[in-house]
C-alpha cells in the first residue's frame, strides 16, 4: 500500500486537501454510526431507555453537533460523487477543480437553510421565541 | 487515492506482496464507488427525514420509530443503509490502517479490532430491525 498519496492530483493544492477532508469526514461518520446503532438498539430495551437517549439529541449542544455531522456527511457525499466522476468520466480529471468549487457551492447553498431548519427549535428555546 | 488505486490495481494491486490480492483490491475499489452512489440516496434521505422534515429531531421517540418500522419499506431502507454504510466505512478504514500503520503486527491487530467491532455492529443493527417489538415494556 502506498504510504503517501502520489500523482499530480493528490500532492498539494485543492486535490490533496479535498482528499484529506474526505478521509476525516469518512472516519467521523463511521464512528458516529457505531454509536448510533448502539443508541438505536435501546428500542429493544424499553421505550423509556430509548426516549432518554434520544432526549440528548434534542439539547442545544448536541443539536449543534448534528449540524456538524450533517455537514460532514454532505461534504463526503458530494466530494465522493466528484471522485467517482474523476474516475469514470473521461473529462473528469480535467474538470476536477471546477467540480470541487461546484460541490463546495452546493454545500453552502444546502447548509444555510439546512442549519436554520435543524436548529429552529434550539434557536427558539434559547432566544425565547415561540417554543 | 482514486486514480492511483486504479492504476495500482491494474498493474500491481498486491502492493508487491502477493498476487492473489490484486483482484480483491479492484473489487473493493469498485464497491466503494457503487455503495457510495446508493448511500447518497439512503443516507441523505435519512438525514433529511430525521433532521428537517416536520419537526426534525425534536419529534423522534419510541413511538416514532415504531410507526416507521411498521412499514417494510423503512425496514428495508434501514437494513440496506446499515449494511452498505458499515461495509463501505469498514473498507475505508481498512485502507486508512494500511496507509498509516507501518508495522505488520500493528496492522494485523488494528484490522482484527476493526473487523470484530464492525461485525458486531452489523449483527446488532440487523437483529434490532428484525426483532423490533412495538409492544415492549
Ligand atoms: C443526527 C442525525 C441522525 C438522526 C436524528 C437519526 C435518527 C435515526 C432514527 C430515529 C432511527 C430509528 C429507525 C428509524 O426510525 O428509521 C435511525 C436508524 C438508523 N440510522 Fe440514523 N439518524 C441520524 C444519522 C444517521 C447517519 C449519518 C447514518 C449513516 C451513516 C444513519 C444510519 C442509520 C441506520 C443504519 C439505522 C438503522 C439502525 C439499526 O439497524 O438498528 N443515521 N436513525
Ligand atoms: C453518502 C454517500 C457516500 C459517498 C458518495 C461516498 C463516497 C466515497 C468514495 C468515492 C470513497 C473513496 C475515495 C477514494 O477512493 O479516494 C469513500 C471513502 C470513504 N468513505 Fe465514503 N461515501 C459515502 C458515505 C459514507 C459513509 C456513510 C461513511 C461512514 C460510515 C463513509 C466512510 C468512508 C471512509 C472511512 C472512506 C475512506 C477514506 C479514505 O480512504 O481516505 N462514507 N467514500
Amino acid at each position: 500500500m502506498a504510504t503517501a498519496p502520489v500523482g499530480t492530483l493528490y500532492r498539494g493544492g485543492e486535490g490533496m486537501w479535498s482528499w484529506v477532508a474526505q478521509r476525516i469526514t469518512g472516519i467521523a461518520v463511521f464512528f458516529f454510526l457505531y454509536v448510533h446503532v448502539v443508541d438505536t438498539a435501546l428500542v429493544r430495551v424499553s421505550p423509556e431507555a430509548y426516549d432518554l437517549i434520544i432526549a440528548t439529541y434534542k439539547t442545544p449542544i448536541v443539536n449543534l453537533l448534528e449540524v456538524g455531522l450533517v455537514g460532514a456527511v454532505l461534504y463526503h457525499a458530494l466530494n465522493g460523487l466528484r471522485v467517482i466522476a474523476i474516475d469514470f468520466w473521461a473529462r473528469g480529471p480535467r474538470y476536477q477543480r471546477q467540480m470541487l468549487w461546484t460541490i463546495l457551492g452546493v454545500w453552502v447553498v444546502v447548509m444555510l437553510p439546512g442549519t436554520y431548519y435543524m436548529m429552529r427549535h434550539t434557536i427558539d428555546a434559547l432566544f425565547g421565541a415561540t417554543p | 487515492m482514486s486514480l492511483t488505486d486504479r492504476s495500482l490495481a491494474l498493474s500491481d494491486g498486491s502492493g508487491g506482496r502477493n498476487r492473489q490480492r490484486s483482484n480483491f483490491e479492484l473489487y473493493a475499489w469498485l464497491f466503494m464507488r457503487i455503495s457510495g452512489i446508493v448511500l447518497v440516496f439512503l443516507v441523505l434521505g435519512h438525514l433529511f427525514i430525521m433532521n428537517i422534515l416536520d419537526g426534525g429531531v425534536q419529534r423522534i421517540n419510541f413511538a416514532f420509530v415504531a410507526g416507521r418500522w411498521a412499514s417494510p419499506f423503512w425496514q428495508v431502507w434501514d437494513l440496506a443503509m446499515l449494511w452498505l454504510a458499515m461495509l463501505h466505512g469498514t473498507n475505508g478504514l481498512r485502507t486508512i490502517i494500511n496507509d498509516y500503520a507501518e508495522r505488520d503486527q500493528t496492522r494485523f491487530w488494528l484490522k482484527a479490532l476493526l473487523y470484530v467491532s464492525s461485525a458486531f455492529i452489523i449483527l446488532l443493527g440487523t437483529l434490532v430491525i428484525f426483532t423490533f417489538d412495538p409492544t415492549i415494556g
